[in-house]
């Protein structure tokens, strides 16, 4: 005979009075599989925790995207940030989409150029980059977004060096009614900053500047701020046509557009209060549109988004290690992978769906990691089944910067797959080993015996 | 161990205590082993006929009565003699 389904016992005291106005939400929909590809396959061939990736997203996610800004405006460029997943594959897809890359450090330019992508398709942001790197890149006739004027006399230095001109634009900061603002970054705009290093520019000879920055933040959850940004650009640009009679050839309005994730402390969940990449396309098009420009001096419009293009991409297969209960009676759920992989959970309640069938019975718990370290919480709250341990997990929207700033640390990392647009699976990058680690180490002579 | 007796349960696992007030829900096995107990089973007993009608390990039972019946002293739906 065959034995019934376990599920452990469960009590739950039934309180009347105060709810939540929106009912009790458990996010109790098992996701079994993931583009046609079941999740326990995907673990028993791959491992627990595992990261996967969806090709198919990324294409779509792209295209989705590209339409609703082109369907408004005749010239659009999308750059891939490169630091919001630096994959090669991840980066490949969305060079073969278009995409040029944007880089924020050497590293990340030699990723790009290793990938193949020509180096005057390369936008080099940031605020660090050596007199080499900038040498590299103007040999390259990479587009150099200057940060600061430290960079700008530096530049101007090494060009006294160079046989040829510069491809440069500057970074400018702003007011956009979005508070704080992201000065840190750029020259700014209302104080006559970026004014003042425009003329800079203009006045060498060998400084071209093809175009004007910004990126006024991160998770911008008004799309109006980047119409008042791309008016701010174009004002600039109009200056620079009528003082130096110089066209521009782009205006680049950086990232920052959001995901569907839900940020701490929101009351609302993401989906439902995130402008729609429609809403940002018409806020930035239609400023430049009507802004005045000739229709044969139009800019080129890039952007550099990287969050909203690739997060719901990725997803965080893992494992249930351990349940217990706390002391003050709530459940606590241990799992195989914590803040070490899901850098973004200190910003996001993620969701997590299980990944096998249950009752309709849920419970609300914590969700720790398996760091011995008390900061590593994925949840601090969350209404799940009640789940077993080796039940597995699902993590939704972890393709932002969780694979490029996940943590070595106390664990190794997993595997990344990819699962291709016909559903097969591909490892993109291979689970490390003791001996990835232990390579770079060098233990002096002395320090090599010892007894205890 | 000793359940009240005078908690009423349905059939769909929601469970009334007279004397406090208190409603409850409970699942399936939960409602299995609320029995088990009004009939004055031992927890050994529980967990041979829990591991002989579902598929789980007798250690695994074990560990979730034990978390089970700490729930059910909270909320005083049993009385336990130490």
């Amino acid at each position: 005979m065959t034995k019934q389904t376990y599920e452990r016992p469960f009590i739950q005291k039934l309180n009347t009075g105060t709810m939540n106005k929106f009912g009790t939400r458990t996010e109790y929909t098992p996701v079994t599989q993931i583009d046609g590809v079941p999740v326990k396959k995907i673990i028993e061939e791959y491992g627990s925790p595992c990261f996967v990736i969806s090709e198919k997203t990324i294409r779509k996610t792209y295209k989705d995207a590209l339409r609703a800004f082109k369907t408004r405006y005749p010239k659009v460029q999308f750059a891939w940030s490169y630091k919001t997943n630096y994959l090669n594959s991840v980066c490949n897809i969305f060079h073969q989409e278009g995409s040029w890359a944007e880089v924020v450090s050497i590293f990340e330019y030699e990723k790009a150029l290793n990938n193949g992508v020509p180096g005057n398709k390369i936008i080099f942001n940031g605020p660090e980059k050596s007199r080499a790197d900038l040498q590299k890149a103007v040999e390259n006739e990479s587009l150099i977004h200057i940060d600061h004027f430290d960079e700008l006399y530096e530049l101007t230095d090494l060009m006294k060096n160079i046989d040829k001109k510069a491809r440069v634009a500057i970074r400018v900061n702003m007011d956009t009614g979005v508070y704080p603002i992201w000065d840190r970054f750029g020259f700014n705009y209302e104080n006559g900053q970026a004014w003042n290093a425009i003329n800079k520019i203009m006045s060498q000879e060998k400084l071209d500047l093809v175009g004007l920055h910004c990126h006024i933040g991160t998770y911008m959850l008004s799309a109006n701020a980047y119409s008042i940004a791309a008016w701010k650009l174009c004002d600039l640009a109009s200056h620079i046509r009528n003082k130096w009679s110089k066209t521009l050839q782009y205006i680049d309005l950086g990232g920052g557009f959001c995901s569907a994730n839900t940020l701490k402390g929101s009351y609302l969940q993401g989906a439902d209060i995130i402008p729609t990449m429609d809403d940002y396309a018409e806020a930035i098009t239609s400023t430049v549109l009507n802004f005045g420009f000739k229709a044969n001096e139009l800019p080129t419009i890039i952007l550099e988004t990287g969050r909203a293009l690739i997060d719901d991409a990725g997803w965080l297969l893992g494992s249930v290690v351990a349940t217990k209960r706390l002391s003050d009676g709530r459940r606590a759920t241990i799992l195989d992978f914590g803040v070490n992989l899901l850098f973004t959970s200190f910003w996001y309640n993620h969701k997590i769906s299980p990944a096998q069938e249950f009752s309709f019975h849920s419970e609300e718990m914590v969700l720790y990691g398996p760091l011995c370290m008390n900061i590593d919480v994925i949840r601090e709250n969350i209404s799940l089944p009640l789940l077993n341990k080796n039940d597995h997990v699902v993590v939704h929207r972890v393709g932002a910067y969780n694979m490029t700033q996940w943590m070595q640390f106390i664990h190794m990392r997993p595997k990344i797959v990819l699962i291709d647009m016909e559903g097969k699976t591909h490892v993109v990058r291979e689970h490390e080993t003791f001996e990835t680690m232990n390579r770079y180490e060098k233990n002096p002579a002395h320090l090599k015996e010892f007894s205890i | 161990m000793e359940i009240n007796k005078n908690i009423a349960i349905s059939d769909s696992g929601f469970i009334f205590n007279p004397t406090s007030g208190d409603s409850f829900s409970t699942n399936h096995i939960g409602m299995k082993v609320i029995h088990f107990l009004k009939e004055g089973q031992t927890p050994d007993h529980i967990i041979t006929s829990i591991t002989e009608e579902f598929d789980v390990e007798a250690q695994v039972v074990e560990k979730d009565l034990q978390d089970f019946f700490q729930m059910l002293e909270n909320y005083q739906l049993i009385i336990s003699h130490g």
